[in-house]
């Protein structure tokens, strides 16, 4: 019987052939947690004498979400991680480094590897076909020090991805009608493999977008095979050694298939509160947006600023509307300004916020005030998760984001296109 | 083991930031003081008058969202006993296992605001005492009643020293 991706590396880090539905013990290789998740992680192990790491250096404790801290409360959880990075050995990503999935997989994910994450948004990682997901704080604790884990092992379903996207439509817009059409519970402990002729011809920043919003319909992980292009990113990364193909076996049985021609999407919006409350920007077009933000784990690398930037260049916010714009990681921060993208961004009335997860958590850099609408290119949009529970969040693609912040409502990027 | 206590009905789709609001993110390591939070975005009266041995009793979905084990645990230090729903997000469900909170899979449409309920966990079944119903729940996969019955995952490798669960062996 052939396999899918979740099936084959799944089996190698259980030692046997796997099926959906059984339950195995497996190696973890890369481990992570964040300001939120970690010290509560830290202080399981110190309860339990555990405080080790199994894989030093490939465990990292991030330092994102709160960062630099706004509280002394936070500053406090900062120190603990820091305390634990240097008793244990593991890596500490510092307050300005960047948000954890795009560090993670700059610099530490390899494809095969299995990725455990405080953070729901591990499943990025899928996008180089390491089977990456979030867990808590107990969970990856575990993981870290004993470099085990027990894994139900999930039916995959196979979303087929066919025709090309038309200017102005990215992975985003592909993304967010998925999961318009199965649903936030879409996928609830299943893997999504995307594929199809579309995704082969993607390049790696798109891909990670898809595999960063898979938690959104539910699902445990979302994987993409390693092929030429996941090759020349990790050459990029100076990591091209650990390149290694992987893909599913063609007789892969899935328990679905869905089925999306990308050629036929439009520009797309989550409306509040939902990810699943999906709308085409025809049907969306002039609700006014008070802040607008560019950036987060899903849509914070140089791709998608590039994209605003083009966008934005030679035009200015809307004077009802702010832009705030995050790079993803310090390396983006640092491409974005020999780009002259940051340079863009200013001089359209743009601020820019340090690499980290920016307003996104509700934290602090943009909290909604009430009734305030924001349009994001972040992953989630529930009710508070900005801070307020007064205030909408609403969801797009970055070129989407950079026109409504021209025209200080959701607007069509397309009519930007020269 | 047999828990009693009021249910809380909430609807579907009640994400972790209805059960703990980013808002109080700096809380996050002083559980008590969030616990007073908890699904506040959802019902602002809930903190302050749960009882303990109360059940939580959502729709579909219940939990989805972020990784954060502070959800499950802010309802567990509130004094609830278990969390009830049609279905749960994956992450939470894991989380509330390991915390030593029951989250069990049942129809929760045969459940009122108020119900005064009794589950049998080893049981299987909910009985509904105010409307003289039993609600069957859908079985815990055995990996997970084994850390259930540990206190949850940091307790069970505290006595284990290990991973010991009931897994799937290898096919010959």
């Amino acid at each position: 019987m052939g396999k899918t991706i979740a099936e084959k590396i799944l089996g190698e880090h259980a030692g046997c052939e796997v099926r959906p539905g059984q339950i195995h013990i497996v190696t973890v290789d890369v481990a992570l947690v964040q300001d939120g998740t970690g010290p509560l992680a830290v202080k399981q192990l110190q309860s339990l004498g555990l405080e080790q790491a199994a894989h030093p250096d490939r465990t990292v404790l991030f330092l994102d979400h709160a960062a630099p801290s706004p509280r002394k409360e936070l500053s406090n959880d900062h120190v603990t991680l820091r305390n634990f990075a240097a008793k244990t050995g593991a890596v500490l990503s510092e307050v300005g480094d960047g948000v954890c999935h795009q560090v993670i997989n700059e610099s530490y994910v390899n494809p095969g590897d299995i990725l455990i994450g405080a953070d729901s948004h591990t499943c990025t990682g899928g996008a180089l076909c390491a089977f990456s997901t979030g867990m808590g704080s107990t969970d990856v604790a575990i993981g870290i020090a004993l470099g085990k884990t027990w894994m139900l092992i999930p039916p995959t379903v196979r979303v087929e991805v066919t025709g090309d996207l038309t200017p102005g439509v990215y992975s985003k817009d592909i993304i967010l009608h998925l999961i318009g059409t199965i649903g936030a519970d879409g996928a609830t402990y299943k893997v999504l493999e995307f594929g199809g002729p579309t995704i082969d011809a993607m390049e790696q920043s798109e891909r990670f977008t898809l595999s960063n919003m898979a938690v959104e319909a539910g699902a445990k992980a979302g994987l993409i095979a390693a092929d030429n292009v996941t090759r020349e990113y990790l050459d990029s990364r100076g990591r091209a050694a650990n390149f290694r193909e992987i893909g599913p076996d063609p007789d892969a049985e899935y328990e679905r298939v869905v089925e999306i021609d990308a050629s036929t999407l439009a520009p797309t919006v989550s409306f509040p509160h939902t990810v699943d409350n999906t709308r085409t920007i025809d049907e969306a077009k002039g609700v006014k947006i008070d802040q607008v933000v560019i950036g987060t784990c899903t849509n914070g690398r140089l791709h998608d600023l590039m994209v605003a930037a083009s966008i934005l260049r030679g035009n200015h916010r809307h004077p009802g509307t702010r832009l705030i714009v995050i790079p993803a990681s310090r390396e983006v921060y640092l491409e974005a300004v020999r780009a002259g993208y940051i340079e863009t961004f200013v001089e359209a009335g743009g601020l820019i916020v340090n690499p980290g997860c920016g307003p996104c958590v509700g934290v602090h850099e943009g909290v909604l005030a009430d009734g305030e609408k924001c349009l994001s290119t972040q992953n989630r949009n529930f009710h508070g998760r900005m801070g307020n529970p007064k205030g909408e969040i609403y969801l797009s693609s970055p070129a989407t984001a950079a026109a409504t912040a021209v025209k200080g409502e959701l607007a069509d990027p397309r009519e930007f296109l020269s | 083991m047999v828990l009693k206590g009021k249910a809380w009905k909430f609807g579907d789709d009640i994400s972790t930031d209805h059960i703990a609001p980013g808002r109080y993110f700096h809380l996050r390591s002083n559980l008590p003081e969030l616990a007073k939070h908890v699904l506040e975005d959802a019902d602002t009266e809930f903190a302050g008058k749960v009882q303990k041995g109360d059940f939580v009793v959502g729709g579909n979905n219940f939990g989805l969202g972020s990784s954060r084990e502070h959800a499950p645990t802010i309802i567990k230090v509130a004094g609830v006993s278990a969390v009830m729903a049609k279905s749960f997000a994956r992450i939470f469900f894991r989380n509330s296992i390991n915390v030593g909170l029951p989250a069990l899979i049942c129809d929760t449409d045969q459940i009122d605001a108020g119900d005064d309920l009794e589950v049998d966990l080893t049981g299987g079944k909910i009985q509904n005492k105010t409307q003289g119903t039993v609600i069957e729940f859908t079985p815990l996969p055995i990996v997970m009643v084994e850390i259930l019955q540990d206190g949850g995952l940091a307790e069970h490798v505290r006595k284990h020293g290990d991973l010991q669960l009931s897994c799937d062996l290898p096919e010959k």
